[in-house]
């Protein structure tokens, strides 16, 4: 018993919805460390909330083990339930009764004494800015309120690992770095937090550890460093360009823009050269640059992108085009994404 | 490791379990949320339950006895009846839509579903809710019987039959709702109201006692298939013996078949839904 038992384990998770001929999740296998933000990401129905709800014991699984505290979830799902908080996908608040007994409501299914889910609510109300609406009927919340009462509601019993099924999606920017802020106070406090994500920005910061997910099954596991670590090599060279105003004609502008990604695909440094947005003088806005002749590319380097950068404008010039903007790119978890399934996360 | 037991291990977790009640104080806070909901709107409710019934008591048991088209003592067979519909229906129709709503629609269930208690209490308690909202409504029926009719047939040994068959009578209406509320496909539901209440409705011998049905045979036969039978002859038994009735342990054991029948197909629907 003096060994640390992970807060969240699963070995060889199976999903498998009846009528459904593949499976929700096909053999997933992963531990939560007792005070880790732990991370699922990947993209609709990749099988995050089927393995969420296994591990809230509201999804039955098919074959495999999930535990919540050493606790066998299948076998104990109601002492699992005393350990877990559940944040859902969908709004389920109580619309019949107020912010303040939803909290209170919930607090007393858990068996929190009376004073104690008093206290707590009147606590919780105010660190996630709910105080003054703490009367009001749910149904008048907007997307973001209700997120934020539904993080308290699940903190109101005190768990110890908190599931967080998408807790951003939908927010407006203040909105999820509020919910960013919270689960970093949940770290700080020692809670065991898991949650879901199809937003790699979110992954990458939140995250200590990330498991990438994608047709039931996890693809890579690490934390957000190093997986865009194993793609070290891989720097990217965003740039826009135009053509200089000497080419007037605009096949000459074509001809020109055509000359420039050959160039740069021909040089040893540059991997691959990927169009991102271009104009060909024929009316149509380039990302970048003026109306008749530009282009954005994207270059996939094996150097270091900064010492490219003067380079790339020298042969630009000698083209008879012009470097308008740079931005230098490192690989992020949608580089590693699309490196481990070839497709993009979205 | 072994996991196999319900305790929790002492190093973990780092924050510790507020909550630790037994399954009994969980089950109290749920049905206590669905009683404070209730208890909040309860004019709401009375109005939903009662008007039916009040408007059946009133067309059949007043305006068709002083018009002459009904006995006079048509009265006094019929109250018992219309009590135990009030109790039936109301007691399925209390379970039956919510938990359509709740598990197709609004989801708010789901908070209780997490509660630490297993599944099936979750399903009993809201069996055991619907009952008390049926007993409540079937309890006004007696005050409004005496309001339209001017008295109700009452004799002081009734009270522990009449007790006893509306409690049996108020769970198998529930546990009919659980039934039909977990197994109707939510966009099917306004077909089973229709297709299902109405037959109910008039095939309980809530508008004339079972044994008369003698010489209509297949119609009696029919009307044994109904659970509420038993809850209008229970009350007939209890309330105005004199009319000829189905014997009270027949009732009683009837309605205790029905309810094992639909509590258990009412509880495993439930699981069905709230476990996927
Ligand atoms: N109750 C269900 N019955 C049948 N199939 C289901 C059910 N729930 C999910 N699925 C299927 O299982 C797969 C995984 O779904 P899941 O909801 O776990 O994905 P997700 O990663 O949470 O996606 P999203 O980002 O859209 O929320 C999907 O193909 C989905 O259609
Ligand atoms: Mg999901």
């Amino acid at each position: 018993m003096a060994v640390t038992v992970p807060a969240v384990e699963v070995h060889q998770l199976v999903k498998r919805y009846p009528k459904r001929p593949v499976n929700a999740v096909d053999g997933v296998t992963f531990a939560v460390a007792t005070g880790e933000v732990f991370g699922l990401l990947g993209p609709n129905g990749a099988g995050k909330t089927t393995t969420v709800g296994i591990l809230t014991t509201r999804v039955r699984s098919t074959e495999g083990t999930a535990t919540v505290v050493g606790v066998d979830i299948a076998a104990h799902p109601v002492a699992a339930r005393r350990l877990i908080g559940v944040v859902p996908q969908r709004n389920n608040l109580d619309r019949s009764l107020s912010v303040r007994q939803n909290l209170l409501f919930h607090a007393a299914y858990h068996g929190v004494p009376t004073a104690e889910r008093t206290l707590r609510a009147a606590e919780l109300l105010d660190q996630f800015g709910l105080a003054d609406r703490a009367e009001d009927k749910v149904d008048t919340f907007s997307g973001g309120q209700a997120q934020r009462l539904m993080v308290a509601r699940a903190l109101m019993h005190a768990p110890a690992v908190i599931f967080l099924d998408e807790p951003t999606t939908g927010l407006d920017p203040a909105a999820r770095l509020f919910v960013w802020d919270r689960i970093r106070d949940l770290q700080q406090s020692g809670v065991t937090v898991v949650l879901t994500t199809h937003d790699m920005d979110e992954a990458a910061t939140l995250t200590d550890r990330v498991g990438i997910m994608d047709s039931g099954r996890l693809l890579a596991l690490d934390t957000p460093a190093a997986l865009t670590r194993g793609l070290a090599g891989r720097f990217t060279l965003e740039i826009g360009t135009v053509v200089d105003d000497a080419h007037g004609a605009q096949g000459a502008r074509g001809g020109v823009l055509d000359d420039v990604t050959d160039a740069l695909a021909g040089w040893p440094d540059v991997d691959r050269v990927e169009t991102i947005a271009q104009s060909r003088g024929s009316g149509h806005q380039a990302a970048s640059g003026p109306e008749g002749g530009g282009m954005r590319l994207r270059l996939y380097v094996t150097q270091e992108p900064a010492a490219m950068v003067a380079p790339v404008a020298e042969l630009l010039r000698r083209c008879g085009a012009r470097l308008t903007d740079v931005h230098l790119g490192t690989p992020t978890l949608e580089d590693v994404f699309i490196d481990l399934t070839g497709r993009a996360l979205r | 490791m072994t996991p196999g037991t319900s305790t929790t291990p002492a190093t973990v977790p780092a924050v510790p379990v507020l909550g630790s009640a037994g399954p009994a104080r969980v089950f109290l806070a749920v049905l206590w949320r669905d009683i404070f909901v209730t208890g909040r709107e309860l004019g709401v409710f009375l109005a939903q339950v009662v008007l039916q019934p009040l408007f059946l008591l009133f067309v059949f048991g007043k305006v068709l006895t002083e018009l002459g088209y009904a006995r006079a003592d048509y009265a006094e067979l019929l109250f018992p009846g219309i009590v135990a519909l009030t109790a039936t229906l109301t007691g399925l129709q209390s379970t039956a839509l919510p938990l359509v709503i709740d598990f197709s629609f609004t989801k708010e269930i789901e908070d209780r579903l997490l509660a630490p208690m297993s599944t099936a209490l979750v399903a009993a308690e809201k069996v055991l809710f619907a009952a008390i909202r049926a007993l409540i409504a079937a309890a006004v029926m007696f005050p409004i019987g005496v309001w339209i009719l001017g008295s109700v047939p009452w004799r002081a040994d009734a009270m522990p039959l009449a007790v006893a068959v509306l409690v049996l009578g108020s769970l198998v209406g529930a546990a009919i709702g659980l039934t039909l509320g977990t197994l109707v496909p939510a966009n099917r539901i306004n077909i089973m109201f229709a297709v299902i209440l109405t037959p109910l409705l008039f095939t309980g011998c809530c508008q004339y006692p079972w044994p008369s049905l003698a010489h209509l045979r297949w119609f009696q036969v029919v009307t044994a298939l109904n659970p509420l039978t038993y809850v209008s002859e229970g009350l007939r038994a209890a309330m105005v013996p004199s009319v000829p009735h189905i014997r009270p342990v027949i009732c009683l054991l009837a309605l205790l078949v029905s309810l094992a029948v639909f509590g258990t197909v009412g509880i495993r629907g439930f699981l069905r839904r709230a476990i996927d």
